[in-house]
């Protein structure tokens, strides 16, 4: 399992961006795609690189006004799930 | 959505499981350079996330960095489907410019003489290898690809190694498809059910072993399948493929359906033949299948399975996929399994 401390960034060649056909954020990685939940998406859109999984809880937490146990629980099960498929490196 | 983009039909390598229909296209007829960028900005309008650079071989165009750089700056996410012969460092530069995001790299087999003896070509191998070395200096995610089949299949252990040696963040193990060159070489490429079983006992091993560090992708032959695969993600569902010449159509092999006209980009709009054509409408959802696929409860999972298949083997386009167990031809599959002579000559692709 991976911990509070580690700092999640996107894979080589990975993109998540929004499409305006859509009207929706799609992760974009080789010959692969995923259409992610609304969750997903806020929790994607707070990696960059810098921060770690326990701030990414934090602000979510905060914005959304939810636990913040609950909230680093799907961080952590989203993000583990995305590192094994390749598409974010812890 | 993603689109194949066939640019050329041209390629320095001969390998008998081409995915290129037998009757290829010449040179003469290819589009312009102005030709396929209108093609991407109407994919993108179309709603197309990917486009995949494909051929024969996409580098022998030399228009390749132009359109790679229109497609990434449409948002489209452009990858680049070769056999690495011609990536000098010059191509890599100019490809690494114009923004491509992936690159996938076929190699024929991890035995250098035996790749080069399918491949047709001599001294790729090394040229790959050189390839992959630049796909990763560049930055690069690299996805190596090995077509398995009965000559190469005993080594998959080693390919797999291979792919991880190279640092590929991705590696497709495919058995070879059996259209068009594939099904012509069909009985000397088919692998054995033990061969099978037992590459299929290595990937798996190796995907446990390699979490989280390489992707392994896994393509298993029709052949042995209980269920058919969900071609294409089902028939103009998600898939465009566009020849050389400008024919667009919902899978690579669909040229073999004779009784379909499939319209050309340089006449329709692709939002045209998207939505209102009938090579794209015939086989598209479920309302055309057969009563056997119809009431079946994966008629939206594998849409009835590939209708080029359930042609070359049944004569009819519209029959369920012999792959289906519960087709009344899947014997048929069984049977070019018996049938499979490893020792039979190859056909190398015109």
């Amino acid at each position: 399992m991976i911990g509070e401390d580690a700092v999640p960034r996107f894979g080589a060649g990975v993109k998540f961006r929004f499409d305006k056909v859509r009207d929706a954020w799609v992760l974009l990685a080789p010959e692969r795609l995923f259409q992610p939940d609304e969750i997903a998406v806020e929790i994607l859109k707070l990696i960059d690189g810098v921060h770690t999984i326990s701030a990414i809880a934090d602000t979510l937490a905060a914005r959304f006004e939810a636990p913040r146990d609950l909230i680093l629980a799907d961080v952590v099960t989203l993000l583990q799930d995305m590192a094994d498929k390749g598409v974010i490196r812890l | 959505m993603a689109l194949l983009a066939e640019l050329t039909h041209r390629c320095p390598l001969k390998c008998p499981y081409c995915s290129n229909p037998l009757e290829l296209e010449r040179a003469s007829a290819e589009m312009a350079t102005g030709d396929w960028l209108r093609v991407l900005d109407e994919a993108a309008a179309l709603g197309i996330l990917q486009i995949h650079f494909s051929g024969g071989e996409p580098m022998v165009r030399r228009d390749l960095p132009v359109l790679v750089r229109h497609a990434a700056g449409l948002g489209l996410y452009t990858n680049i489907i070769t056999s690495g012969v011609l990536l000098t460092d010059e191509a890599m530069t100019a490809l690494l410019d114009a923004g491509v995001d992936h690159i996938q790299l076929s190699f024929q087999d991890s035995d250098p003489a035996n790749a080069e003896r399918i491949g047709g070509y001599r001294g790729g191998h090394d040229k790959k290898l050189a390839a992959a070395t630049r796909i990763k200096g560049a930055g690069l995610p690299l996805t190596t690809n090995f077509v398995i089949h009965s000559h190469n299949v005993d080594r998959v252990g080693e390919m797999i190694a291979m792919a991880e040696a190279l640092g590929s963040a991705r590696v497709e193990i495919a058995h070879a498809q059996y259209y068009g060159w594939g099904l012509r070489n069909r009985a000397a490429l088919l692998p054995s059910r033990d061969q099978l079983d037992q590459a299929t006992a290595v990937v798996e091993a190796a995907r446990l072993r390699l979490k989280g560090i390489m992707i392994i992708d896994y393509v298993v032959p029709d052949y042995f399948a209980a269920r058919p695969k969900a071609c294409m993600g089902g028939w103009g569902n998600r898939f465009l493929n566009i020849t050389p010449s400008g024919k667009v159509l919902p899978c690579h092999a669909a040229e073999t359906m004779t009784d379909i006209t499939f319209p050309s980009i340089r006449d329709h709009s692709l939002a045209d033949i998207w939505a209102t054509s009938d090579a794209f409408n015939r086989y598209r959802g479920t309302d055309w299948m057969p009563d056997l696929c119809r009431s079946c409860d994966r008629r939206e999972i594998d849409w009835g399975g590939c209708r080029c298949q359930a042609l070359a083997l049944t004569g009819n386009a519209a029959a369920t996929d012999p792959a289906c167990a519960k087709s009344p031809d899947h014997f048929l599959m069984a049977q070019a399994v018996g049938e499979s002579r490893p020792n039979a000559e190859l056909v190398a692709r015109g």
